[in-house]
């Protein structure tokens, strides 16, 4: 018990130690002027989701993230210094300023949104719909009285039972059983993210995304820390101002267009100037 | 062409990388097994002495590592500290502190165990064979402690070395996140985890095997 006793008295002691000296040494994130004065401005970035943010094999960081993340440093006339993070970690990596702006393909949310700043989107996402050549489904009405694949907990999910009751859904835990179901005719069509459905049927002859954009789009934006609004006014001029050139579109042009191949359209995914149609 | 299997791994300067994290992961877990080496033998001293209040402190040290996750230290000391206090310490540091932090507690600890396995007689019969204390410690007591540590010693250090795949989580590039990210670079190609996955199993074991065999080996020879 007397041991108990001081070990507490050990912890309490340590807590309000580093509760009193976090007081005074707080530090904080870096303001517009602090990032140039110091010739660098520090990005998160992802490192293994391709094509958004990751690292090719010659070691070199490539994806529509990073391009976008070149140009702001190119811009700002500053260095840029890549931070690779991991999705569960993107906010705290923005709240204890280890990073100044968080490129990782990151989606726009009202909990998110509370605890960090976002700028203009720079692209945007929503459901697709892919579907066999010889029977393809170019519109959603399309589907009642037929099979939709979507796999368990995802908006499509969640969509489709919200506003086409009449339409059949076949559900599966995973992506990949999923999509073997397509091929295998157990449904008419699958959904779900468009950017998912668009690679995947370059990947797989006699499939066609019919419907590329569907339902309510989600936003891919810029984050910086709560409350640092030098650095995002300035990230916000400068989407517009990259609009003005179509600096998006270039940018799918060099790394997406690889992947969603020929005839998909750019304008599914890209928002220039920040403004979502 | 193609890419397929295990040629993945030899594209462009993927393997080098590959070995390059492996390289980030050994340099962590050297300079903690050797810091906690060091400080564990201090740390399992303390825990020996008569003393209380240092003995109480080394408790508390030691049942905080126990019961607090590597990870969990790992966010407190990179984020953490940065958030409170503003030190913006770099992810191989943070790793070689919280490491170093949770090595040295375990190692101490190995110590007091082994150092109290010694049976008093030991000690008893070594004075009744008229050796002085420093002579007692030298031939009788010392290397039989060194015996019952070193083993287990051996144990914790592999154990380190496979905690520090961890360390991915605060923007350390080591042998894993390297592996991460090439998956990412083939991630439409289903086989790609596997073989990835596949190489950094065999690079951990071809490191932490040898390791363990040694103390396998020092166990039944000194049993």
């Amino acid at each position: 018990m007397k041991n108990i006793a001081r070990i507490a008295a050990l912890l309490l002691a340590l807590v309000l130690t580093l509760t009193t000296a976090s007081a005074a040494l707080a530090d904080g994130y870096r303001t517009l002027d602090e990032i140039r004065d110091s010739g660098k401005i520090v990005i998160g970035l992802f490192s293994d989701k391709k094509p958004f943010g990751y690292v090719d094999e010659n070691g070199e960081y490539q994806g529509y993230d990073v391009y976008l993340a070149r140009r702001l440093a190119e811009d700002l006339g500053v260095a840029l210094e890549i931070v690779s993070l991991d999705a569960p970690n993107r906010i705290e990596y923005l709240q204890s300023y280890k990073v100044d702006v968080v490129l990782a393909n990151f989606t726009y949310t009202e909990d998110r949104a509370q605890q960090v700043d976002f700028a203009l989107p720079y692209m945007k996402v929503a459901l697709g719909v892919v579907s066999p050549d010889a029977a393809l489904i170019t519109e959603p009405e399309q589907l009642n009285g037929k099979t939709l694949i979507v796999s368990k907990g995802t908006t499509a999910e969640t969509f489709f039972e919200a506003n086409y009751q009449e339409v059949n859904l076949l559900k599966f835990d995973s992506y990949t059983e999923a999509y073997i179901a397509l091929i295998d005719g157990r449904g008419d069509a699958l959904s779900t993210d468009n950017t998912e459905v668009l690679a995947w049927a370059i990947e797989n002859p006699g499939f066609t995304v019919g419907i590329e954009s569907l339902g309510s789009l989600d936003t891919i934006n810029p984050a910086v820390t709560k409350g640092n609004e030098t650095l995002l006014n300035w990230i916000n001029e400068e989407i517009v101002r990259l609009g003005r050139e179509n600096f998006f579109h270039a940018d799918y042009e060099a790394t997406l267009r690889e992947t969603y191949g020929p005839n998909a359209d750019a304008d599914s995914l890209v928002v220039e100037g920040g403004v979502v149609e | 062409m193609q890419d397929s299997g295990i040629s993945i791994l030899f594209k462009g300067v993927n393997f080098q990388r590959l070995l390059g994290g492996l390289w980030v992961t050994m340099r962590i877990a050297l300079i903690t097994i050797a810091l906690s080496a060091v400080l564990g033998l201090v740390f399992g001293l303390v825990m020996l002495s008569r003393r209380r209040a240092p003995r109480a402190i080394c408790r508390a040290w030691l049942e905080i590592v126990r019961f607090m996750p590597q990870l969990v230290l790992l966010y407190l000391v990179y984020f953490g500290f940065a958030r409170l206090f503003g030190w913006d310490l770099d992810g191989e540091t943070s790793a070689v502190i919280v490491f170093t932090f949770w090595g040295t507690a375990e190692m101490g600890d190995l110590v007091r165990g082994a150092v109290s396995s010694i049976p008093l007689h030991q000690r008893e019969s070594a004075a009744a064979l008229g050796l002085t204390p420093l002579q007692a410690s030298r031939y009788v007591l010392i290397p039989q402690t060194v015996r019952r540590l070193l083993p287990q010693a051996i144990n914790l250090s592999t154990r380190i070395i496979k905690t520090t795949a961890l360390v991915k989580m605060i923007n350390v590039t080591e042998v894993l996140k390297v592996g991460q990210q090439i998956i990412g670079q083939f991630y439409r190609l289903r086989e790609a985890p596997f073989w990835v996955y596949l190489t950094i199993f065999i690079l951990y074991f071809l490191i932490c095997w040898p390791i363990s065999a040694l103390a396998g080996w020092l166990e039944k020879r000194w049993a």
